[in-house]
């Protein structure tokens, strides 16, 4: 009995929230890669078109709310999810023309290309403050769980509760179903297999006659869709704050680096890679080890190996720890 | 003479803002012929092809495809216009498979392509074999068929290689130079820029030594094997 206490709690307090944590920095960590892949350079705006996006969602939310509309046991923000989404794709494509063009068009240098980035996410983030304000949005509603702990105790009479957010399920299912469609655009359809072909070789990819305009919007319309997703995902799961959104940068930059930038496929274990490393090291041990260690050795401390405050600093070690033995990440991502 | 069907008339030019590298530099192709332009390094081959290609300032001269006048066209524009262009180095997408390759030379073509793929997989039956396999994974000389499959693939009507046995054994080297001979066989005309320059004019209808820019002898292949200065001065010999 106590193993599978153990093993609840264990799901309870870590797999469960590191797997939704991690589909989120995943759908985040693939619209960075896409950028540096095509556009090659890295998106300091990312967590702020996050922001963004999901602001305009909440604010379709609250439209509908209003209105009356909702989902039953699903949280509302589903249905404003397209909207928000369509408002950021002409937010992008509107920075890519008035911002980005112009720099490309030039030939700026990667280099040059990122500060531009951070000059954009400085702009974004006053935008979305000045709209929303800096404060704490929660706009999830319906259902609030799965399965609750009290029933899933009532369910098995174990000690332990095992619950599950009706957030988290939607996010993993969402981010399932996103990576799915993704790769299929990217790997069957003829608009997706230009996208590869001008990011593994831009010359050829003209010499082809494979339009860059026209790859260049898919690649913003693809990253408005995906941060907006990610951005509501997180929202949805903790709650809406413009500096929270910021932060997450960090994080995703780690899950894409140590993918290996520019691979989709490296931004999903990225994600998850480290998200798991965030829970499991800023997570208090005892409760676990006190079911599966003989009472002899129980741990009288809380076995936490960092303190929360110091989660950003996880993805970083991990990431120092991949750059050192694999510079081109897990994945083999490329360098521009 | 009769008009040639691709031509790069006294053309005189260079890189951006830069000095001229070629000076009236007068390059052709017939119809399914082969033409070479050979000469030592530096002398301006790449360039003289590239410049027909629309990658570089003409400013003096002309390039007529087919009696069109073509030289301010983009290289883009020129693909459309049924030229196909093999660069010397990365030549293909290594990252996507063969098959993925194919598929994006033929890119700006509108109808169905499979036929087409089928006659490149005819000519380099290899890359059939491999058509699931990243194009990075193949060996030098395969990759080289990839990049003139994916040149083949807007069906073009001349061909323009610039040195396709660059790093390539001697064995591969004669097998490509057996394929390119098939492919003009087909009516497409070729031009390419060699550096094994013996064995590019024993198959070469035409011949171009191009010393510093400027064309120094022009003949046909066996005409410019036998030619004594050419033979003292590049073919060692």
């Amino acid at each position: 009995m106590d193993f599978l206490n153990a093993i609840v709690a264990l799901s309870n307090f870590v797999l469960i929230p590191a797997m939704a944590y991690g589909s989120q920095l995943a759908l985040g960590a693939l619209g960075v890669t896409l950028i540096y892949g095509i556009l090659r350079f890295s998106n300091f705006a990312h967590g702020d078109t996050m922001a963004f996006g999901t602001m305009a969602t909440i604010l379709f939310t609250w439209w509908f709310q209003s209105m009356g509309l909702h989902l039953g046991p699903l949280p509302t923000a589903l249905i404003a999810l397209p909207f928000g989404i369509m408002v950021t794709m002409v937010l992008v494509l509107f920075t890519d023309r008035v911002v980005y063009r112009f720099y490309r068009v030039q030939k700026a240098k990667p280099v040059i290309l990122v500060i531009v980035s951070i000059g954009v996410m400085f702009i974004m983030n006053g935008f979305v403050r000045f709209i929303i304000g800096p404060g704490d949005q929660r706009f999830a509603d319906g259902e609030r769980f799965i399965i609750s702990a009290r029933n899933f105790k009532e369910l098995t009479g174990l000690r332990e509760g095992l619950a599950i957010k009706t957030t988290q399920g939607i996010t993993v299912v969402t981010a399932v179903i996103v990576v799915i469609a993704l790769f299929w655009f990217l790997n069957r359809s003829r608009t997706g297999k230009s996208m590869r072909a001008y990011s593994d070789n831009e010359d050829l990819a003209l010499l082809s006659g494979i339009n860059p305009d026209r790859v260049v919007m898919v690649t913003w319309l693809l990253v408005a869709a995906l941060a907006t997703i990610a951005g509501v995902l997180y929202g949805l799961d903790k709650s809406f704050k413009p500096f929270t959104y910021f932060q997450l940068l960090l994080p995703i930059f780690a899950s894409a680096i140590v993918g290996g930038l520019g691979n989709p496929l490296g931004a999903i274990a990225g994600g998850f890679i480290i998200a798991f490393s965030e829970v499991f090291i800023t997570y208090a041990w005892k409760k676990v080890l006190g079911y599966i260690l003989p009472e002899s050795l129980e741990p009288s401390s809380l076995v936490q190996f960092l303190s929360t405050d110091y989660k950003f600093a996880v993805s970083f070690v991990i990431l120092l720890i991949v750059l050192l033995f694999r510079p081109t990440g897990l994945f083999r991502g490329k360098s521009v | 003479m009769s008009e040639l069907f691709l031509i790069g008339d006294t053309m005189t030019g260079g890189y951006g803002k830069g000095p001229d590298i070629l000076h009236e530099c007068t390059i052709a192709v017939e119809k399914g012929e082969i033409a070479v332009i050979v000469g030592p390094n530096g002398a301006g081959k790449s360039t003289a092809m590239r410049a027909i290609f629309g990658m570089l300032d003409v400013r003096q001269g002309a390039v007529r495809l087919n009696g069109e006048d073509i030289t301010h066209l983009s290289p883009q524009d020129r693909v459309t216009k049924g030229m196909g262009f093999v660069p010397q180095t990365q030549n293909i997408f290594t990252s996507m498979t063969v098959e993925e390759n194919l598929e994006m030379g033929a890119f700006i073509r509108t109808d169905p392509i499979d036929e087409t793929m089928e006659q490149v997989f005819e000519l380099f039956p290899i890359l059939k074999d491999k058509r699931a396999q990243a194009a990075g994974e193949l060996s030098g000389g395969q990759r080289q068929q990839v990049a003139v499959g994916r040149a083949l693939m807007t069906k073009p009507s001349v061909l323009m290689l610039d040195e396709p046995t660059a790093g390539v054994s001697p064995i591969v080297m004669d097998e490509l130079f057996d394929r390119i001979i098939e492919v003009a066989r087909t009516g497409i005309s070729i031009l390419m820029v060699e550096q094994n320059a013996r064995q590019a004019l024993e198959i070469a209808d035409k011949g171009y030594v191009l010393v510093q820019g400027r064309n120094r002898h022009t003949g046909t292949g066996k005409e410019l094997l036998a030619n004594p200065d050419v033979r003292r001065s590049f073919l060692g010999g």
